[in-house]
């Protein structure tokens, strides 16, 4: 198993842990991750303000790959959501292809049959699959109970993504995470977006999102969230301490992302997986079931 | 909200919509509010409606619309999208009306210091030499720290 690995913007800046476990596991999983040193944004911020250079963009970094002869793994899922729009998009619509390509050419590059575009939960679940994930493990999270947020982009829009999972019913995430013996805990809203896009418009707007999940998902007891996505990572993460203040609210609810997660039950220890990195402390929350510091 | 007038309203509007992707099934929106029901945003902030939105577009309320800082609330998370009986692309026309939007120099702050951040050096966040260390640290790969594609790519920019 080899692809190309799309970090776009956020994660090798803000969410440097999510690489660091992602690859780690990969490693573990036999999947190799090509570093391809060329990739730009994926377009998907842009597209609020122009859909055609947004799709030059994701357009280019397909068009690397395609290169290169490697299909592509992003493990942000604006990025992916991006990138396989269009692909979709380019398949049925010549004359997009011809614009874009016209663009492409001034880079030396030509946009063919475009590559097949995958989040990595999504090479996990389907490619990898539970059984051979469970091979890899050495420890139970048993005890531990675990919100999953499966975030926006990851299931949709879902015309592009095959229905491998279900947009109304998502599953893929809660298989995963009970396979380390953690519980999964159900809550209101699951299925709600983390309101990452609005921080730039309505800072207000976007940390009230974000809070009433927080709400509902420590109404559920959960001890942890899980997530695949850097932009809602932001939100729960990096704004937990913001959203506590602004709303007079208390959380401390670690954040940790799947490949965090995954890494733990495959006995690597906290550094392995980038768990001092994260902006709410896993230490407690973990103790049982990490090591090292 | 203030009374809307309808005498001001742009008859071709509606037209100019229905020709463009995301606006294409516009017109089969029948009032069900499934897609405000479904909002995350509607939830927590009652000023934006993308029912209200539909309808004001297919009035001919352009000026309104483009003009509005609510077309930007839309936090493009396709949950509308997703459940529209009438199989209306509702994010997609959201994304259609913050492009016209832009175009007539209509944005929030945050918006166009994006679009000027993605076009001008390829990423929301460029990579400096003390990110490549705080990567090397950890065993992570050095990235580029220029983006020299972006100007061929958008000479216009």
């Amino acid at each position: 198993m080899k692809y190309a690995l799309f970090l776009g913007c956020t994660i090798p800046a803000r969410s440097r842990q999510y690489e660091l476990s992602a690859r780690k596991v990969a490693q573990k999983l036999g999947i190799e991750l090509v570093n391809v040193g060329e990739f730009v944004c994926c377009g998907f911020p842009g597209k609020a303000s122009d859909m055609k250079s947004a799709m030059i963009l994701g357009a280019y970094n397909i068009a690397l790959a395609e290169k290169q002869g490697l299909d592509l793994c992003a493990l942000c899922s604006s990025c992916t959501s991006a990138l396989t729009e269009v692909v979709h998009h380019l398949a049925h619509d010549d004359q997009a292809k011809a614009e874009v390509n016209e663009a492409l050419s001034k880079a030396g590059l030509r946009y063919d049959k475009g590559v097949r575009v995958r989040h990595f939960a999504r090479v996990l679940y389907e490619e990898v699959g539970k059984e051979e994930i469970r091979k890899h493990f050495t420890k139970t999270l048993e005890g531990l109970r675990i919100a999953n947020h499966y975030g926006c982009h990851y299931l949709k829009p879902s015309e592009i993504y095959e229905n491998f999972d279900q947009v109304e019913d998502p599953h893929t995430l809660d298989e995963m995470v009970a396979l380390t013996g953690a519980t999964v805990v159900d809550y209101a809203n699951k299925k709600r977006c983390c309101g990452g896009p609005l921080l730039a418009v309505d800072e207000k707007t976007s940390l009230a999102i974000a809070k009433e999940k927080l709400d509902d998902i420590r109404e559920a007891g959960a001890n942890a969230i899980n997530l695949i996505c850097p932009f809602c990572s932001v939100m729960y993460d990096s704004n937990q301490k913001g959203i506590e203040t602004a709303f007079s609210a208390t959380y401390n609810l670690p954040v940790l992302y799947l490949t965090q997660l995954l890494g733990l039950a495959m006995g690597f220890d906290r550094k392995d997986l980038g768990l001092n990195m994260n902006v709410v402390k896993t230490k407690d929350a973990l103790a049982k079931y990490s090591c090292g510091e | 909200m203030a009374d809307i007038d309808l005498t001001k309203a742009d008859a071709n509007f509606r037209k100019e919509l229905f020709a463009q992707p995301g606006g294409e099934k516009l017109s089969a929106c029948f009032t069900c509010k499934t897609c405000t029901a479904s909002c995350p945003v509607s939830a927590v902030n009652t000023r934006f409606s993308p029912f209200r939105i539909i309808r004001m577009a297919l009035f001919g309320l352009k000026k309104e619309v483009l003009e509005s800082d609510f077309v930007w609330f839309c936090s493009s998370c396709y949950a509308c999208q997703e459940r529209c009986p009438q199989g209306v692309s509702i994010t997609d026309f959201m994304t259609l009306l913050k492009n016209m939007a832009i175009k007539a120099g209509h944005a929030p702050a945050g918006i166009k210091a994006q679009r000027d951040l993605i076009k001008g050096q390829g990423r929301i966040y460029a990579i400096d030499e003390f990110d490549n260390k705080k990567r090397n640290k950890i065993e992570l790969p050095s990235l580029p720290t220029t983006c020299e594609v972006v100007k061929i790519l958008f000479p216009e920019s």
